[in-house]
């Protein structure tokens, strides 16, 4: 098994007798020693076909380095989904983890010391490294063929820079859905509504049924990157009044930042985010949805305070331990609704697998995660749920949860038009800065004119 | 570290007793004068430094009580809540010890990484500092001001160039890394903080030794270094917490099996932030240690913030 997954004491054992001899220590932490132990942990590991893999040689007994942000315990199911391509092959995963990943890859990069793989978090971070460094290496033909067959030709482009295919798709997140309590629901006899006409409407009559209670929460506090989840309001109303062709030269900025258009979309969310009627249900006015942390502002669907909250679908992880997201449990999402009858625009994010070499076993690896071999046996090894991702021979009976198999239903819909967060495509002086920063202005007081007027005028002239 | 509160109120009494014991000695005005000077400053001031005292261990005793409270609590609501409505547990504590977090093991990191990063700059320094201050050699006003320049470098902008250098000499992802980085890290302030203190030593001293026949050894050894040991330990106590708290150094150097503990509680987190609710735990264990240290040695520790500092 990998090195990594030696226990942590065993590690710790390992990190002792590093100690006690400093001589010693350069061997016994230099080498990628252990490679014969085992953990025993494959229990989840399901078989696959092997053949795909044979065509990269005898590369048994080598070492892949995976360098990500996936720490545990998500971590943890992502090491296991490995082990059926390690006992194909025999090539170990050195599995490593940081949530300070984007900053250390490129220390890391610059040093000369990149990782064999790194999954990236978003494409914008990929064509920084392309562009900047081109140290990333082209995918080799198999994953290319891999991603041609298994996924939509919109996730590939992702993955595409200055034409020259890099990088395959791993996880999805669906963020076009909106929060409720299916008890709430119940009780009061309400509907999930299809449109966002229907949806307004439904927010009306809940204020109407409660005594002007307050249905909306939302909070886009998140430390250094506070902002990020207003970006995801307004990017899924540009999807949903600008349409998906606005929405690709907005972020390509062919039309202004601050374009008609886009003051459209800012609008549109701001029916619900700027009316004092409709937000913050529970935690206070319009202004204090920039500091409720946007790991909690959802909390209020639990105890009846909140009726509508739009978060992601990796939200669920967010609430407590126990907690029933089911369709007639204590909390669920539906599809953030649109008046477009011809299209169902999703807004995702997702992570990248990019190679910084092109051994036969990193690209044996490469080809291993881009198959659907690898969405399943992913699929299994994550029992709690919380993980789905685009590829279209991802059987939905693996999925661990029901809400984890409609995320997968609205990746794979016929009618889904899946565009990427914007935020993560646009230059990083805009999509990681003024955005994030100018949603906080809009949600403080700023107008809508002022803000798009402040970030077009940050955009890096090209 | 906010965890340790100032030692105002204990030092302004000690002043306050040693007023108290010269009294006897004094003229009948001094003793006036100290007797109106002590009613009317002193209350102040110890009030003063309790406020502040009390004002500085608020948000440390907040961390406390939130690390005591279920996950639940500590996400929905504030610290201070806890007093209308005591609810605590000691499940996160056991999560970030035993769970998947697994911190007790980061401990042994810690440990490995901190001793050596201690014991190798100060081994070094020792040296440099008695060449410095005993030694008289070419150029050596210039080369020590160049080694006490370099303390205004700033760390962050040595981590590439330091790990290209690392990747180079092919010792990167072990311990050597981390070892080497603090100790780099450390020197120039060891240096000029050692060498400060050397210079202290009464020249007659070290010629005594010279005449009667001991050559650089002996004087280094026998002669200074039991002189030495406050300036050492001082500057060991700085170093360890510096080396202990470190995240810096650790994230850019250590890897996955040799990263120190506060690494380990920066990722307690969880990908997505979902179990920040460690977080207080995870400090609080993280903070054992250096409480223990500074708690057993605060007496050097004093001493060693005024030592070296007033003699260039």
């Amino acid at each position: 098994m990998t090195r990594s997954i030696l226990s942590p004491k065993r590690r710790a054992l390992a990190a002792v007798a590093g100690g006690a001899s400093l001589a010693l220590a350069l061997t016994a932490c230099g080498g990628s020693g252990g490679s014969d132990e085992t953990s025993g942990s494959s229990g989840e590991a399901s078989s696959i076909d092997c053949a795909p893999y044979e065509e990269f040689g005898d590369i048994d007994g080598t070492t892949v380095h995976v360098y990500t942000s996936i720490v545990d315990p998500e971590g943890a199911t992502m090491q296991t989904s490995f082990e059926p391509f390690t006992e194909c092959t025999g090539v170990e995963v050195d599995y490593e983890a940081s949530r300070e990943f984007e900053a250390q890859l490129l220390v890391r990069v610059k040093a000369g010391n990149a990782p064999d793989i790194a999954f990236l978090p978003q494409p914008g971070l990929l064509q920084t490294i392309v562009r900047d460094t081109g140290t990333i290496v082209p995918a080799p033909d198999a994953v290319s063929k891999n991603v041609d067959e298994f996924f939509e030709p919109t996730w590939k482009e992702y993955g595409t820079v200055d034409g020259v295919f890099y990088a395959a798709p791993m996880d999805a997140n669906v963020k076009s859905y909106v929060w409720y309590s299916p008890t709430a629901f119940a009780d009061a006899g309400y509907e999930v509504p299809e449109t966002w006409d229907d949806l307004m409407a439904l927010s009306a009559q809940y204020s109407e049924d409660n005594d002007g209670a307050i249905p909306w929460c939302a909070g886009v506090e998140s430390g250094d990157a506070t902002g990020w989840p207003g970006t995801d309001w307004v990017e899924d109303m540009m999807l949903r009044t600008g349409g998906p062709d606005v929405y690709d030269q907005w972020y390509k900025h062919e039309i202004p930042f601050n374009d008609p258009q886009v003051v459209a979309a800012f609008d549109a969310a701001g029916e619900v985010l700027k009316d004092p009627a409709m937000v913050n249900a529970g935690l206070g006015g319009v202004d204090s949805i920039a500091t409720t942390p946007w790991t909690d502002a959802g909390f209020g669907l639990l105890d009846g305070t909140c009726f509508l909250h739009r978060a992601a679908n990796f939200y669920q992880t967010q609430f407590p331990e126990g907690t029933d997201v089911s369709e007639d449990g204590e909390v669920y999402a539906f599809y953030l609704p649109t008046n477009q009858t011809d299209i169902k625009p999703v807004e995702v994010g997702g992570t990248f697998a990019a190679a910084f070499n092109d051994r036969p076993e990193v690209q044996a690896f490469q080809t291993y995660i881009s198959s659907a071999d690898w969405a399943n046996a992913k699929a299994k090894a994550t029992p709690n749920g919380g993980w789905v991702n685009a590829n279209l021979q991802l059987d939905p009976e693996n999925l661990a949860t029901e809400f984890d198999r409609l995320s997968a239903s609205i990746l794979t819909d016929e009618n889904a038009i899946v565009r990427f967060d914007a935020s993560d495509l646009m230059p990083g002086a805009v999509g990681a800065g003024t955005f994030w920063t100018g949603i906080v202005n809009w949600l403080t007081g700023s107008s809508t004119q002022e803000v798009v007027d402040q970030i077009e005028a940050s955009w890096p002239a090209s | 570290m906010t965890a340790v509160p100032p030692t105002l109120p204990a030092s302004v009494d000690a002043e306050a007793s040693k007023d108290i014991q010269r009294v006897g000695k004094l003229s009948r005005a001094e003793r006036r004068a100290i007797a109106v000077k002590g009613k009317l400053s002193s209350p102040w001031a110890s009030g003063l430094a309790i406020i502040i005292a009390i004002l500085w261990t608020i948000p440390s005793i907040g961390l406390l009580v939130t690390s005591f409270r279920p996950a639940l609590d500590i996400r929905r609501s504030g610290w201070w809540t806890t007093f209308s409505d005591p609810q605590f547990t000691l499940d996160n504590y056991n999560d970030v010890l035993f769970g998947s977090a697994d911190l007790a093991s980061f401990f042994v990191n810690s440990i490995v990484i901190t001793l050596p990063a201690v014991v190798i700059p100060i081994s070094i320094a020792l040296l440099a500092a008695y060449a410095f201050a005993w030694i008289d050699f070419k150029g050596r006003n210039l080369l020590f001001v160049a080694v006490f320049a370099l303390q205004i470098v700033p760390i962050q902008i040595t981590l590439i160039p330091l790990l290209a250098a690392y990747v180079d000499a092919d010792i990167n992802g072990t311990f050597w890394t981390v070892w080497l980085s603090h100790s780099i890290f450390a020197l120039p302030l060891a240096i000029f903080l050692l060498h400060n203190f050397m210079k202290e030593i009464p020249s007659s001293l070290i010629e005594a030794a010279r005449m009667d026949g001991a050559g650089h050894v002996k004087i280094f050894f026998q002669v200074l270094m039991p002189l030495l040991v406050p300036a050492i330990a001082s500057f060991a106590i700085f170093q360890f917490l510096w080396v202990w708290n470190d995240l810096l150094v650790g994230l850019t150097f250590a890897n996955q099996d040799s990263r120190p503990l506060t690494v380990a509680v920066a990722d307690l987190a969880g990908t997505r932030g979902n179990a920040w609710h460690l977080l207080t735990a995870g400090a609080f264990v993280s903070m054992i240690v250096p409480l223990i240290v500074f708690l057993a040695l605060q007496r050097y520790f004093v001493r060693g913030l005024l030592a070296g500092s007033v003699k260039g």
